[in-house]
Protein backbone atom coordinates (compact mmCIF):
# COMPACT_ATOMS: atom_id res chain seq x y z
CA UNK A 1 0.00 0.00 0.00
CA UNK A 2 1.28 3.35 -0.70
CA UNK A 3 2.41 5.80 2.05
CA UNK A 4 0.46 8.98 2.91
CA UNK A 5 1.89 11.30 4.61
CA UNK A 6 0.29 15.04 5.68
CA UNK A 7 1.89 17.76 7.30
CA UNK A 8 -0.22 20.24 8.99
CA UNK A 9 1.19 23.64 10.38
CA UNK A 10 -0.27 26.80 12.07
CA UNK A 11 0.48 29.78 10.43
CA UNK A 12 2.35 32.13 12.17
CA UNK A 13 1.46 30.45 15.16
CA UNK A 14 2.60 32.80 18.18
CA UNK A 15 1.21 35.57 16.67
CA UNK A 16 -2.09 33.98 15.53
CA UNK A 17 -3.06 33.10 19.24
CA UNK A 18 -1.98 36.89 20.45
CA UNK A 19 -4.49 38.03 17.62
CA UNK A 20 -7.14 35.77 18.06
CA UNK A 21 -7.94 37.73 21.47
CA UNK A 22 -7.23 40.94 19.95
CA UNK A 23 -9.33 41.53 17.09
CA UNK A 24 -8.19 45.22 17.15
CA UNK A 25 -4.92 43.55 15.73
CA UNK A 26 -6.15 41.92 13.11
CA UNK A 27 -4.53 42.61 10.07
CA UNK A 28 -1.46 44.75 12.02
CA UNK A 29 2.05 44.17 12.20
CA UNK A 30 2.63 41.45 15.41
CA UNK A 31 5.54 39.87 16.65
CA UNK A 32 6.61 37.86 19.63
CA UNK A 33 10.18 38.53 21.62
CA UNK A 34 11.96 35.62 22.89
CA UNK A 35 12.40 34.91 26.66
CA UNK A 36 13.29 38.05 28.57
CA UNK A 37 12.14 40.01 25.28
CA UNK A 38 15.17 39.52 23.48
CA UNK A 39 14.69 38.61 19.74
CA UNK A 40 11.54 37.80 17.52
CA UNK A 41 10.58 34.56 17.36
CA UNK A 42 7.25 34.92 15.61
CA UNK A 43 5.86 36.92 13.29
CA UNK A 44 2.02 38.05 11.53
CA UNK A 45 2.23 38.20 8.04
CA UNK A 46 2.12 42.12 8.18
CA UNK A 47 5.23 42.19 10.17
CA UNK A 48 6.74 39.36 7.48
CA UNK A 49 5.78 42.12 4.49
CA UNK A 50 7.83 44.91 6.74
CA UNK A 51 10.69 42.67 6.33
CA UNK A 52 11.44 42.20 10.10
CA UNK A 53 13.39 39.08 10.06
CA UNK A 54 13.59 35.84 12.37
CA UNK A 55 15.74 36.06 15.12
CA UNK A 56 16.79 39.57 15.27
CA UNK A 57 17.46 41.28 18.40
CA UNK A 58 14.82 43.72 19.64
CA UNK A 59 17.24 46.25 19.85
CA UNK A 60 18.28 45.82 15.98
CA UNK A 61 14.94 46.94 15.01
CA UNK A 62 13.46 48.96 17.11
CA UNK A 63 13.39 51.84 15.33
CA UNK A 64 11.28 50.22 12.22
CA UNK A 65 8.83 48.65 15.77
CA UNK A 66 7.97 52.19 16.24
CA UNK A 67 7.88 53.87 13.23
CA UNK A 68 5.58 51.12 11.99
CA UNK A 69 3.49 50.72 15.25
CA UNK A 70 4.52 47.19 15.22
CA UNK A 71 2.68 45.57 18.37
CA UNK A 72 5.37 43.35 20.59
CA UNK A 73 4.34 40.44 23.06
CA UNK A 74 6.57 38.65 25.53
CA UNK A 75 6.56 34.61 24.63
CA UNK A 76 3.08 33.96 26.16
CA UNK A 77 4.00 30.16 26.20
CA UNK A 78 0.93 29.25 28.71
CA UNK A 79 -1.40 30.29 25.73
CA UNK A 80 0.54 28.96 22.99
CA UNK A 81 0.50 25.31 24.71
CA UNK A 82 -3.15 25.56 25.63
CA UNK A 83 -3.82 26.62 21.78
CA UNK A 84 -1.42 24.03 20.21
CA UNK A 85 -3.89 21.24 22.27
CA UNK A 86 -6.71 22.12 20.90
CA UNK A 87 -5.36 21.91 17.57
CA UNK A 88 -3.16 18.99 18.50
CA UNK A 89 -6.67 17.27 19.33
CA UNK A 90 -8.51 18.03 16.83
CA UNK A 91 -5.98 16.48 14.23
CA UNK A 92 -6.12 13.36 16.23
CA UNK A 93 -9.72 13.11 15.60
CA UNK A 94 -9.59 13.05 12.03
CA UNK A 95 -6.15 11.13 11.61
CA UNK A 96 -5.59 7.72 12.45
CA UNK A 97 -2.43 8.25 13.85
CA UNK A 98 -0.36 11.44 14.26
CA UNK A 99 2.79 12.82 15.18
CA UNK A 100 2.96 15.96 16.83
CA UNK A 101 6.39 17.44 15.37
CA UNK A 102 6.83 20.92 17.30
CA UNK A 103 4.55 22.64 18.83
CA UNK A 104 2.97 24.15 15.47
CA UNK A 105 3.26 21.12 13.48
CA UNK A 106 2.28 17.55 13.03
CA UNK A 107 2.53 14.82 10.30
CA UNK A 108 -0.52 12.66 9.64
CA UNK A 109 -0.62 9.37 8.60
CA UNK A 110 -3.48 8.92 6.31
CA UNK A 111 -2.32 5.46 4.47
CA UNK A 112 -5.76 4.15 4.11
CA UNK A 113 -7.64 7.53 3.73
CA UNK A 114 -7.43 7.67 -0.30
CA UNK A 115 -9.47 4.46 -0.59
CA UNK A 116 -12.19 5.93 0.68
CA UNK A 117 -11.77 9.67 0.08
CA UNK A 118 -10.13 12.26 -1.79
CA UNK A 119 -6.92 13.46 -0.16
CA UNK A 120 -7.64 16.95 -1.48
CA UNK A 121 -11.19 17.39 -0.47
CA UNK A 122 -10.31 15.59 3.01
CA UNK A 123 -7.16 18.09 3.50
CA UNK A 124 -9.67 20.96 3.00
CA UNK A 125 -12.00 19.88 5.24
CA UNK A 126 -9.22 19.35 8.12
CA UNK A 127 -8.31 22.59 7.57
CA UNK A 128 -11.59 24.18 7.39
CA UNK A 129 -12.55 22.48 10.50
CA UNK A 130 -9.20 23.46 12.91
CA UNK A 131 -9.57 27.00 11.34
CA UNK A 132 -12.79 27.30 12.85
CA UNK A 133 -12.77 25.34 15.59
CA UNK A 134 -9.64 26.94 17.14
CA UNK A 135 -9.13 30.10 15.40
CA UNK A 136 -5.66 28.96 14.31
CA UNK A 137 -5.12 28.78 10.47
CA UNK A 138 -3.13 25.96 9.02
CA UNK A 139 -1.49 25.13 5.89
CA UNK A 140 -1.40 21.24 4.89
CA UNK A 141 0.74 19.23 2.49
CA UNK A 142 0.36 15.88 1.61
CA UNK A 143 2.43 13.86 -0.08
CA UNK A 144 4.27 9.83 -0.27
CA UNK A 145 6.98 10.44 2.15
CA UNK A 146 7.61 12.87 4.75
CA UNK A 147 10.17 14.70 2.87
CA UNK A 148 7.71 15.84 0.32
CA UNK A 149 4.71 16.66 2.35
CA UNK A 150 7.28 19.17 4.37
CA UNK A 151 7.61 20.39 0.21
CA UNK A 152 4.24 20.35 -0.15
CA UNK A 153 3.46 22.40 2.71
CA UNK A 154 5.70 25.02 2.15
CA UNK A 155 4.08 25.15 -1.20
CA UNK A 156 0.97 25.61 0.33
CA UNK A 157 2.27 28.59 2.22
CA UNK A 158 3.66 29.82 -0.56
CA UNK A 159 1.20 29.82 -3.42
CA UNK A 160 -2.11 31.59 -2.00
CA UNK A 161 -3.85 29.94 -5.00
CA UNK A 162 -3.78 26.19 -3.48
CA UNK A 163 -5.48 27.61 -0.89
CA UNK A 164 -3.52 26.03 1.81
CA UNK A 165 -4.13 22.95 1.02
CA UNK A 166 -1.69 21.02 -1.10
CA UNK A 167 -1.69 17.32 -2.65
CA UNK A 168 1.46 15.91 -3.67
CA UNK A 169 0.62 12.77 -4.52
CA UNK A 170 1.16 12.56 -8.37
CA UNK A 171 4.60 12.41 -9.91
CA UNK A 172 4.20 14.75 -12.61
CA UNK A 173 3.32 17.43 -9.63
CA UNK A 174 6.17 16.51 -7.46
CA UNK A 175 8.62 16.96 -10.04
CA UNK A 176 7.17 20.20 -11.36
CA UNK A 177 7.16 21.43 -7.57
CA UNK A 178 10.82 20.49 -7.31
CA UNK A 179 12.04 22.06 -10.32
CA UNK A 180 10.88 25.60 -8.92
CA UNK A 181 12.00 25.35 -5.09
CA UNK A 182 15.30 25.62 -4.09
CA UNK A 183 17.40 23.05 -2.43
CA UNK A 184 17.72 24.64 0.49
CA UNK A 185 14.01 24.72 1.09
CA UNK A 186 14.43 20.98 1.58
CA UNK A 187 13.51 19.32 5.23
CA UNK A 188 16.74 18.79 6.60
CA UNK A 189 19.16 20.61 4.31
CA UNK A 190 20.46 23.49 6.16
CA UNK A 191 22.28 26.50 4.62
CA UNK A 192 25.27 25.54 5.29
CA UNK A 193 24.62 21.80 3.37
CA UNK A 194 22.89 23.81 0.50
CA UNK A 195 25.67 26.10 -0.11
CA UNK A 196 28.28 22.90 -1.02
CA UNK A 197 25.51 21.46 -2.83
CA UNK A 198 25.13 24.40 -5.21
CA UNK A 199 28.79 24.48 -5.67
CA UNK A 200 28.62 20.90 -7.17
CA UNK A 201 25.60 22.45 -9.41
CA UNK A 202 22.55 21.25 -7.50
CA UNK A 203 20.56 24.32 -6.93
CA UNK A 204 17.34 23.00 -7.20
CA UNK A 205 15.34 20.52 -5.18
CA UNK A 206 14.99 18.25 -8.84
CA UNK A 207 18.71 18.51 -9.07
CA UNK A 208 19.30 16.73 -5.67
CA UNK A 209 16.67 14.47 -6.35
CA UNK A 210 18.01 13.60 -9.63
CA UNK A 211 21.69 12.88 -7.69
CA UNK A 212 22.50 9.34 -7.38
CA UNK A 213 21.74 8.26 -3.54
CA UNK A 214 25.09 6.63 -3.73
CA UNK A 215 27.03 8.75 -4.36
CA UNK A 216 25.15 11.29 -1.83
CA UNK A 217 25.99 8.62 1.00
CA UNK A 218 29.89 8.29 -0.04
CA UNK A 219 29.80 12.09 0.10
CA UNK A 220 27.64 13.41 2.09
CA UNK A 221 25.64 11.45 4.78
CA UNK A 222 23.30 8.80 4.86
CA UNK A 223 20.75 11.15 6.49
CA UNK A 224 21.13 12.86 3.12
CA UNK A 225 20.49 9.82 0.86
CA UNK A 226 17.32 9.16 2.59
CA UNK A 227 16.21 13.00 2.04
CA UNK A 228 17.22 11.73 -1.61
CA UNK A 229 15.24 8.54 -1.74
CA UNK A 230 12.15 10.63 0.01
CA UNK A 231 12.16 13.04 -2.47
CA UNK A 232 11.88 10.02 -5.35
CA UNK A 233 8.60 8.87 -3.30
CA UNK A 234 10.41 6.32 -1.35
CA UNK A 235 9.31 6.60 2.08
CA UNK A 236 12.07 6.17 4.28
CA UNK A 237 10.93 8.26 7.76
CA UNK A 238 8.33 6.49 9.23
CA UNK A 239 5.92 8.39 11.76
CA UNK A 240 6.91 8.02 15.16
CA UNK A 241 3.54 8.05 16.61
CA UNK A 242 5.15 7.52 19.99
CA UNK A 243 6.97 10.35 21.36
CA UNK A 244 10.24 9.72 22.04
CA UNK A 245 11.86 10.33 25.32
CA UNK A 246 13.59 13.44 25.31
CA UNK A 247 17.58 12.78 25.06
CA UNK A 248 18.10 16.34 27.10
CA UNK A 249 16.29 18.50 29.47
CA UNK A 250 17.60 22.24 28.89
CA UNK A 251 16.26 25.20 31.72
CA UNK A 252 17.88 28.48 30.91
CA UNK A 253 17.01 31.80 30.59
CA UNK A 254 18.43 34.94 30.13
CA UNK A 255 18.20 37.45 33.02
CA UNK A 256 16.18 40.92 33.74
CA UNK A 257 19.21 42.68 34.47
CA UNK A 258 22.91 41.82 34.21
CA UNK A 259 24.15 39.27 37.11
CA UNK A 260 27.01 40.68 38.96
CA UNK A 261 27.13 38.87 42.53
CA UNK A 262 28.00 35.16 42.96
CA UNK A 263 24.82 34.31 45.27
CA UNK A 264 22.29 35.34 42.88
CA UNK A 265 23.70 33.65 39.76
CA UNK A 266 24.03 30.33 42.23
CA UNK A 267 20.69 30.92 43.07
CA UNK A 268 19.59 31.14 39.25
CA UNK A 269 21.62 27.96 38.66
CA UNK A 270 19.31 26.16 41.92
CA UNK A 271 16.19 27.19 40.54
CA UNK A 272 17.15 25.87 36.81
CA UNK A 273 18.14 22.71 38.59
CA UNK A 274 15.21 22.41 40.60
CA UNK A 275 13.05 23.01 37.17
CA UNK A 276 15.31 20.41 34.91
CA UNK A 277 14.64 17.90 38.12
CA UNK A 278 11.03 18.24 38.26
CA UNK A 279 10.85 17.75 33.83
CA UNK A 280 13.13 14.43 34.01
CA UNK A 281 10.66 13.23 36.91
CA UNK A 282 7.81 13.97 34.30
CA UNK A 283 9.46 12.10 32.18
CA UNK A 284 10.32 9.34 34.22
CA UNK A 285 13.96 8.92 33.76
CA UNK A 286 17.23 9.14 36.11
CA UNK A 287 20.38 11.29 34.38
CA UNK A 288 23.73 10.93 34.58
CA UNK A 289 25.30 13.93 32.76
CA UNK A 290 25.01 17.27 34.18
CA UNK A 291 26.24 20.48 32.60
CA UNK A 292 25.99 24.17 33.73
CA UNK A 293 26.71 27.07 31.66
CA UNK A 294 26.93 30.75 32.41
CA UNK A 295 27.64 33.32 29.89
CA UNK A 296 28.13 37.44 29.72
CA UNK A 297 26.15 38.42 26.66
CA UNK A 298 28.02 39.08 23.18
CA UNK A 299 26.15 41.66 22.01
CA UNK A 300 27.82 44.41 24.61
CA UNK A 301 31.04 45.87 22.71
CA UNK A 302 33.67 46.91 24.72
CA UNK A 303 32.88 44.02 27.28
CA UNK A 304 34.93 41.33 27.97
CA UNK A 305 32.87 38.37 27.10
CA UNK A 306 33.03 35.23 29.26
CA UNK A 307 31.25 31.61 28.51
CA UNK A 308 32.11 28.50 30.82
CA UNK A 309 30.28 25.11 30.60
CA UNK A 310 31.24 22.06 32.43
CA UNK A 311 29.69 18.58 32.81
CA UNK A 312 29.95 16.53 34.94
CA UNK A 313 29.13 12.51 34.98
CA UNK A 314 27.22 11.01 38.05
CA UNK A 315 28.21 8.33 39.41
CA UNK A 316 25.10 6.89 39.55
CA UNK A 317 22.16 8.07 37.37
CA UNK A 318 19.72 10.22 39.99
CA UNK A 319 16.61 12.41 39.62
CA UNK A 320 16.76 13.63 43.43
CA UNK A 321 16.94 17.20 42.98
CA UNK A 322 18.95 17.16 46.29
CA UNK A 323 21.36 15.07 44.41
CA UNK A 324 21.81 17.53 41.13
CA UNK A 325 21.67 20.53 43.45
CA UNK A 326 24.97 19.87 45.16
CA UNK A 327 26.23 19.00 41.61
CA UNK A 328 25.13 22.14 40.13
CA UNK A 329 26.84 24.15 42.90
CA UNK A 330 30.29 22.30 42.68
CA UNK A 331 29.85 22.82 38.78
CA UNK A 332 29.56 26.50 39.93
CA UNK A 333 32.28 27.10 41.81
CA UNK A 334 34.71 25.82 39.27
CA UNK A 335 33.13 28.03 36.16
CA UNK A 336 32.59 31.55 38.44
CA UNK A 337 34.49 34.49 37.54
CA UNK A 338 33.67 37.51 39.14
CA UNK A 339 34.27 40.78 37.19
CA UNK A 340 31.53 39.88 34.68
CA UNK A 341 28.09 41.07 33.80
CA UNK A 342 26.29 37.70 33.52
CA UNK A 343 23.53 37.67 30.80
CA UNK A 344 22.56 34.00 31.07
CA UNK A 345 22.96 30.72 32.35
CA UNK A 346 21.35 27.52 32.78
CA UNK A 347 21.53 23.89 33.18
CA UNK A 348 21.24 21.18 30.75
CA UNK A 349 20.31 17.22 31.74
CA UNK A 350 21.73 13.93 29.60
CA UNK A 351 22.22 10.31 29.20
CA UNK A 352 19.20 8.99 30.71
CA UNK A 353 18.19 5.85 32.26
CA UNK A 354 15.34 4.02 32.71
CA UNK A 355 14.60 3.34 36.37
CA UNK A 356 16.08 0.04 37.27
CA UNK A 357 18.15 -0.44 34.17
CA UNK A 358 21.61 0.30 35.19
CA UNK A 359 23.70 -1.35 37.00
CA UNK A 360 24.04 0.56 40.83
CA UNK A 361 27.30 0.62 42.56
CA UNK A 362 28.22 -2.31 44.19
CA UNK A 363 30.12 -0.03 46.88
CA UNK A 364 27.60 2.85 47.18
CA UNK A 365 25.22 2.70 50.10
CA UNK A 366 22.27 0.81 49.39
CA UNK A 367 19.23 2.61 50.66
CA UNK A 368 20.70 5.73 51.06
CA UNK A 369 17.93 7.47 49.87
CA UNK A 370 15.33 5.16 50.64
CA UNK A 371 12.68 8.25 51.15
CA UNK A 372 13.76 9.92 48.27
CA UNK A 373 11.43 9.00 45.41
CA UNK A 374 8.36 9.73 47.67
CA UNK A 375 9.54 12.79 48.77
CA UNK A 376 10.55 13.88 45.14
CA UNK A 377 6.76 13.30 44.53
CA UNK A 378 5.67 15.05 47.67
CA UNK A 379 7.68 18.40 46.30
CA UNK A 380 6.34 18.35 42.52
CA UNK A 381 2.63 17.18 43.99
CA UNK A 382 2.63 20.11 45.72
CA UNK A 383 4.18 22.63 43.41
CA UNK A 384 1.79 21.58 40.57
CA UNK A 385 -1.42 21.41 42.79
CA UNK A 386 -1.63 25.36 42.88
CA UNK A 387 -1.61 24.86 47.18
CA UNK A 388 1.90 26.40 47.35
CA UNK A 389 5.32 26.61 46.82
CA UNK A 390 7.93 24.59 48.09
CA UNK A 391 11.44 25.31 47.47
CA UNK A 392 15.40 24.58 48.27
CA UNK A 393 17.18 27.35 50.28
CA UNK A 394 19.63 27.02 47.45
CA UNK A 395 17.46 28.44 45.46
CA UNK A 396 16.86 31.83 47.42
CA UNK A 397 14.24 33.40 48.71
CA UNK A 398 14.15 36.67 47.18
CA UNK A 399 15.27 36.59 43.43
CA UNK A 400 15.90 39.55 41.06
CA UNK A 401 17.21 37.72 38.39
CA UNK A 402 13.50 36.98 36.95
CA UNK A 403 12.97 37.40 33.16
CA UNK A 404 12.27 40.62 31.44
CA UNK A 405 8.07 40.39 30.12
CA UNK A 406 7.40 43.65 29.48
CA UNK A 407 4.65 42.65 26.64
CA UNK A 408 3.10 39.97 28.45
CA UNK A 409 -0.33 39.23 27.20
CA UNK A 410 -3.03 37.62 29.44
CA UNK A 411 -3.82 33.91 30.02
CA UNK A 412 -6.89 34.02 28.24
CA UNK A 413 -7.29 30.08 27.83
CA UNK A 414 -5.86 29.09 31.32
CA UNK A 415 -6.89 31.63 34.01
CA UNK A 416 -10.09 32.78 35.27
CA UNK A 417 -8.35 36.27 36.09
CA UNK A 418 -7.28 36.36 32.50
CA UNK A 419 -10.58 35.54 30.37
CA UNK A 420 -11.44 38.00 27.77
CA UNK A 421 -14.18 40.98 28.62
CA UNK A 422 -17.04 41.13 26.01
CA UNK A 423 -19.31 43.38 26.52
CA UNK B 1 35.89 18.82 29.17
CA UNK B 2 34.17 16.07 31.05
CA UNK B 3 34.77 15.87 34.55
CA UNK B 4 34.09 12.48 36.63
CA UNK B 5 32.21 13.34 40.05
CA UNK B 6 33.60 10.72 42.04
CA UNK B 7 32.30 9.25 45.52
CA UNK B 8 28.62 9.63 46.36
CA UNK B 9 27.75 11.30 49.71
CA UNK B 10 25.47 9.78 52.22
CA UNK B 11 25.42 10.55 55.63
CA UNK B 12 25.94 7.30 58.41
CA UNK B 13 22.62 7.24 59.79
CA UNK B 14 21.28 6.21 56.20
CA UNK B 15 24.11 3.79 55.68
CA UNK B 16 22.61 2.29 58.97
CA UNK B 17 19.29 2.17 58.50
CA UNK B 18 18.73 -0.57 55.85
CA UNK B 19 15.78 -2.44 58.06
CA UNK B 20 12.85 -3.34 55.13
CA UNK B 21 9.00 -3.43 56.41
CA UNK B 22 7.27 -6.37 55.27
CA UNK B 23 3.14 -6.11 55.37
CA UNK B 24 1.52 -8.92 57.32
CA UNK B 25 -0.92 -9.06 54.57
CA UNK B 26 -0.81 -8.33 51.21
CA UNK B 27 -4.60 -7.14 50.49
CA UNK B 28 -7.16 -6.30 52.88
CA UNK B 29 -10.51 -9.02 53.22
CA UNK B 30 -13.78 -7.50 54.04
CA UNK B 31 -15.65 -9.97 56.13
CA UNK B 32 -18.56 -7.58 56.77
CA UNK B 33 -22.46 -7.69 54.65
CA UNK B 34 -21.40 -5.73 51.41
CA UNK B 35 -22.88 -2.68 51.10
CA UNK B 36 -26.48 -2.83 48.79
CA UNK B 37 -25.71 0.60 47.17
CA UNK B 38 -22.89 -0.31 46.00
CA UNK B 39 -24.34 -2.07 42.72
CA UNK B 40 -26.29 1.11 42.07
CA UNK B 41 -23.22 3.91 41.40
CA UNK B 42 -23.22 4.26 38.24
CA UNK B 43 -21.28 7.84 37.96
CA UNK B 44 -20.36 11.22 38.95
CA UNK B 45 -21.81 13.90 37.00
CA UNK B 46 -19.56 15.87 35.17
CA UNK B 47 -20.20 19.69 34.89
CA UNK B 48 -18.11 20.09 31.47
CA UNK B 49 -20.42 17.17 30.32
CA UNK B 50 -23.16 19.42 30.54
CA UNK B 51 -21.49 22.32 29.21
CA UNK B 52 -18.63 21.39 26.83
CA UNK B 53 -19.51 18.87 24.20
CA UNK B 54 -16.58 20.22 22.59
CA UNK B 55 -13.78 21.14 24.51
CA UNK B 56 -11.35 21.92 21.98
CA UNK B 57 -13.68 24.61 20.70
CA UNK B 58 -14.70 26.38 23.46
CA UNK B 59 -13.40 29.28 24.90
CA UNK B 60 -14.20 31.56 28.18
CA UNK B 61 -15.22 35.30 28.47
CA UNK B 62 -16.07 37.19 31.02
CA UNK B 63 -19.07 39.47 29.97
CA UNK B 64 -18.93 43.59 31.37
CA UNK B 65 -21.80 45.49 31.05
CA UNK B 66 -25.86 45.43 30.95
CA UNK B 67 -26.17 45.60 27.50
CA UNK B 68 -28.01 42.08 27.72
CA UNK B 69 -29.38 41.73 31.01
CA UNK B 70 -32.50 40.79 29.74
CA UNK B 71 -31.28 37.55 28.17
CA UNK B 72 -29.62 36.74 31.82
CA UNK B 73 -26.02 38.33 31.20
CA UNK B 74 -24.84 40.00 33.82
CA UNK B 75 -21.70 41.71 33.92
CA UNK B 76 -19.17 39.46 35.43
CA UNK B 77 -20.52 36.42 34.39
CA UNK B 78 -18.52 33.50 32.31
CA UNK B 79 -19.75 33.09 29.31
CA UNK B 80 -18.88 29.76 27.70
CA UNK B 81 -18.34 30.11 24.04
CA UNK B 82 -18.39 27.48 21.38
CA UNK B 83 -16.58 28.01 18.27
CA UNK B 84 -17.82 24.27 16.42
CA UNK B 85 -20.99 26.05 16.31
CA UNK B 86 -22.27 27.88 13.19
CA UNK B 87 -24.58 30.96 14.41
CA UNK B 88 -27.62 31.30 13.19
CA UNK B 89 -30.65 33.40 13.67
CA UNK B 90 -31.74 34.40 17.35
CA UNK B 91 -28.03 32.75 18.66
CA UNK B 92 -26.10 34.68 21.55
CA UNK B 93 -22.24 34.99 19.85
CA UNK B 94 -19.42 36.36 20.84
CA UNK B 95 -18.99 39.11 17.83
CA UNK B 96 -15.44 40.99 16.63
CA UNK B 97 -17.08 44.22 15.77
CA UNK B 98 -14.76 46.96 15.00
CA UNK B 99 -11.29 45.15 16.53
CA UNK B 100 -13.71 45.06 20.10
CA UNK B 101 -14.98 41.62 21.67
CA UNK B 102 -18.80 41.87 21.89
CA UNK B 103 -22.02 39.45 23.17
CA UNK B 104 -24.98 40.26 21.27
CA UNK B 105 -28.02 38.19 20.06
CA UNK B 106 -27.83 37.36 15.98
CA UNK B 107 -30.18 38.27 13.92
CA UNK B 108 -30.37 37.60 10.13
CA UNK B 109 -33.89 38.02 9.11
CA UNK B 110 -35.06 40.41 7.65
CA UNK B 111 -31.86 42.32 8.02
CA UNK B 112 -28.72 41.54 9.78
CA UNK B 113 -28.10 43.12 12.92
CA UNK B 114 -26.59 42.23 16.70
CA UNK B 115 -29.40 43.34 19.02
CA UNK B 116 -28.17 44.21 22.80
CA UNK B 117 -30.64 42.93 25.15
CA UNK B 118 -31.51 45.88 27.30
CA UNK B 119 -34.38 48.64 26.14
CA UNK B 120 -32.23 51.30 26.80
CA UNK B 121 -29.71 49.86 23.44
CA UNK B 122 -30.19 50.23 20.48
CA UNK B 123 -29.15 47.10 17.50
CA UNK B 124 -26.18 47.38 15.71
CA UNK B 125 -26.87 47.37 11.97
CA UNK B 126 -24.16 44.83 9.99
CA UNK B 127 -23.31 46.05 6.82
CA UNK B 128 -20.75 45.12 3.85
CA UNK B 129 -18.78 47.81 5.65
CA UNK B 130 -18.68 46.41 9.10
CA UNK B 131 -15.83 45.09 10.50
CA UNK B 132 -17.22 42.03 11.27
CA UNK B 133 -16.55 38.32 12.73
CA UNK B 134 -18.34 35.59 14.74
CA UNK B 135 -16.03 34.49 17.13
CA UNK B 136 -18.30 31.74 18.32
CA UNK B 137 -21.74 30.54 20.01
CA UNK B 138 -22.43 31.54 23.52
CA UNK B 139 -23.82 28.11 25.03
CA UNK B 140 -23.53 28.89 28.83
CA UNK B 141 -23.73 30.98 31.67
CA UNK B 142 -22.23 30.87 34.47
CA UNK B 143 -22.78 33.07 37.71
CA UNK B 144 -21.27 32.69 41.05
CA UNK B 145 -24.03 33.89 43.51
CA UNK B 146 -22.87 36.48 46.09
CA UNK B 147 -22.96 35.23 49.44
CA UNK B 148 -23.75 37.58 52.94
Amino acid sequence: MTTVFALVDCNNFYASCEQLFRPDLKNKPVVVLSNNDGCIVARSQEAKTLGLKMGVPMFQVQADIEKHNVVCFSSNYALYADMSNRVMTLLEQEAPQVEVYSIDEAFLDLSGVSAVEDLLSFGQAVKAKVDKWTGISVGIGIAPTKTLAKLANYAAKKYPATGSVVDLMRRDRQQRLLALTDVGEVWGVGRRLSKRLQEQGIYTALDLARTDPKRIRHEYSVVLERTVRELNGESCIALESVRPVKQQIICSRSFGHKITESRELREAISKYTYRAAEKLRAEQRLCRVMSVFIRTSPFIKNAPFYSKNLSVELPCPTDDTRDLLAVANSIFRRIWRPGFRYMKAGVILSDFYEPGSFQADLFSPVGSRRHAKGMMKVLDQINHSGIGHVFFAAQGVSPQWTMKRDYLSPRYTTCWQDLPRVS
Amino acid sequence: MRLTYLGASGSASYIAENSILIPLYGESVSAGFPSPAQDFVEKTLDLNELCIPHPAATFFVRAQGDSMIEAGIYSGDVLVVDRSLSASHGDTIIACLHGEMTVKVLELKPNVLLRPKNKAYKAIPITEESEFEVFGVVTSVIRKLDRM
